[in-house]
């Protein structure tokens, strides 16, 4: 199966790869998927308290090359959005972009999700009601 | 004559490695050049059909396929009329296990088998289940060995075939055919086994071993694809089969068909190589495969070994690193030629059954990788697959929440997840 040159790209440059500080108000963070599945995305957004605005956003993956490419690209995405923009992104869009074969589309749908969960999160955190977000990853 | 054939070493990067590098070797093998050699004439000059009585074009093909015959039939015990040509181990599985089962029909219609065989053994006997045969599945402990007394409990007085295979592809392990050869033989029950990556690699003797039918690949040990073997066993007992291919009566009415006489020259060819060579080089291969594992393990923590180590094919080693996924490692190393039990590099998405059989869990089969060292393979290509390897699961691991839970002293464990696994 070759890969497609978007995915090689962002495999081999990543961005955004890191982590926020999950105890700040101003961060959200979407921990979606399962080991089982082989597919574990983690994606936060830090959103500016006044605008609404994301202004940055970090992402860590387990998962195979086109799910890190579609949470690497979710994060240059949402970047600069606000929260409600953000929102509208859709897993079609990724696939779109970095031209996933069809057996791959579950990585992009998987990206949208960490962003709808990572947005819920902050939400939350604000005492705002949550729209449709995925659920997120409970600690035990 | 050397064991070890020249391959054309044209050397293209820095490190003094000819690049990609193969280290696919239980998926095929590269065609030995001494192989291929042999096998040249019988497609240019002695192209005869070997069924060909009445002339010389025949003749000549015909001592052709006897020679192979011969030649197998040292590597692996047996006398030359109880080889029988297939068009591989496919072939041979199908063979066995549905040539018998109709034989002995009256008999008994009960098989045993394993978790973790080859699909041409479980989608046979699949098959058979729909026409009526009852088949048990025994499980593999940690160590991906078969317990002899679940065999034992296993069997009963319907059951007319057992089929173990000697090594497993995905993980090497080596089953203990001559003690369940022997436990069959005392039951009056026959045993057939898929022999593919064993016979060339390790000692296998039909009659040491006590097995009644073996499974053999050409392209599993440095022969040409398309073609293979059955061992049938014609003495104590006498096995018997229904032919599944009709139309001529090759192969002593076993197998009809055209006998693919340059694959089956190579086959022969490749065998008489092993025999010659074959214990020197699995200690060559230990060595290699060995090397590679210690400098894989000193440089990274949380890598595990799947299925027995001491019982195992000297070229093979498959290891889960934990917290990061199979495909994505592949990719970074994509100038070495290796496979993944992950679920993603498969084309149903299924992650591997074998590695699921071991109870590891699914996140480890996700997080393997399995290296199968050959003939062809050096050590400056090892060190070059291990540097590699440790460098892009390293990275990986940078980029994994896994790892970095894992570091904060998260029980992965107790996590409850947002997806629920889907049901398998």
């Amino acid at each position: 199966m070759a890969y497609s040159d978007k995915v090689l790209d962002h495999y081999t440059h990543p961005r955004n790869v890191g982590s926020l500080d999950k105890n700040s108000a101003e961060v959200g963070t979407g921990l979606v998927g399962a080991p089982e599945c082989g597919d574990v995305m983690k994606l936060q957004i830090k959103v500016n308290p006044a605008t609404n605005v994301i202004e940055d956003a970090k992402f860590k993956t387990f998962g195979c090359g086109s799910a890190i490419a579609s949470s690497s690209l979710a994060t240059e995405w949402v970047k600069g959005k606000t929260v409600d923009e953000a929102l509208t992104i859709k897993n079609t869009d990724i696939v779109k972009e970095l031209s996933l074969p069809p057996v791959k589309i579950h990585c992009s749908v998987l990206a949208e999700d960490a962003i709808r969960a990572a947005i819920g999160d902050w939400k939350k955190k604000q005492g705002q009601p949550q729209t449709e977000t995925a659920t997120v990853a409970q600690q035990a | 004559m050397s064991i070890t054939a020249i391959a054309p070493e044209e050397v293209n990067v820095s490190k003094g490695v000819k690049l990609p590098i193969y280290m696919d070797n239980h998926a095929t093998t590269r065609t030995d050049p001494r192989v291929l050699e042999e096998m040249l004439p019988y497609f240019t000059e002695n192209f005869g059909n070997a069924a060909s009585r009445n002339h010389e074009f025949g003749w000549v093909a015909e001592q052709a396929v006897e020679q192979a015959r011969e030649r197998i039939a040292k590597l692996i015990g047996a006398t030359s009329k109880e080889v029988i040509f297939t068009s591989g181990a496919t072939e041979s599985d199908n063979l066995a296990i549905k040539g018998v089962a109709e034989m002995y029909r009256e008999k008994g219609n009960h098989i045993i088998t394993q978790a973790t065989e080859h699909k041409a053994v479980l989608d046979t006997c699949k098959r058979l289940e729909k026409y009526g045969y009852r088949v048990t599945y025994l499980p593999v402990q940690k160590d991906g060995r078969i317990d002899l007394d679940d065999l034992k409990r296993a069997m009963d007085d319907k059951t007319i075939l057992v089929t173990l295979m000697t090594a497993n592809n995905e993980i090497g392990v080596l089953q203990p055919i001559r003690e369940i050869g022997a436990l069959c033989h005392e039951r009056g029950v026959l045993f057939h086994t898929d022999a593919v990556q064993a016979v060339g690699k390790v000692p296998f003797n039909v009659i040491q071993d006590n097995v009644d039918l073996a499974s053999i690949s050409a392209h599993k040990f440095y022969g040409p694809k398309g073609v293979g073997a059955l061992y049938v066993r014609r003495k104590n007992p006498r096995v018997q089969l229904v032919a599944q291919i009709d139309g001529g009566g090759h192969e002593r009415g076993m197998r009809s068909g055209t006998l693919n006489v340059p694959g089956i020259v190579g086959l022969g060819k490749a065998a008489a190589l092993a025999s010659e060579g074959m214990v020197e080089e699995a200690k060559q291969l230990a060595g290699l495969r060995d090397r590679l594992k210690d400098k894989i393990m000193g440089e990274l923590d949380e890598v595990y070994i799947n299925g027995s180590w001491e019982h195992r094919l000297p070229g093979n080693l498959n290891i889960s690193f934990a917290y990061v996924e199979g495909e994505s490692l592949l990719m970074g190393i994509n100038d070495i030629a290796v496979s993944s039990g992950s679920a993603c590099t498969s084309a149903t998405l299924e992650p591997s059954y074998v590695l699921k059989a071991l109870g590891a869990g699914d996140d480890l089969a996700h997080s393997s990788i399995r290296f199968g060292i050959g003939r062809f393979n050096t050590e400056v290509e090892v060190d070059y697959v291990a540097e590699r390897v440790v460098d892009t699961v390293k990275r990986l691991r940078e980029l994994s929440p896994l790892y970095e839970m894992a570091k904060e002293g998260i029980d992965l464990t107790k996590v409850q997840w947002a997806a629920e696994p889907s049901a398998h």
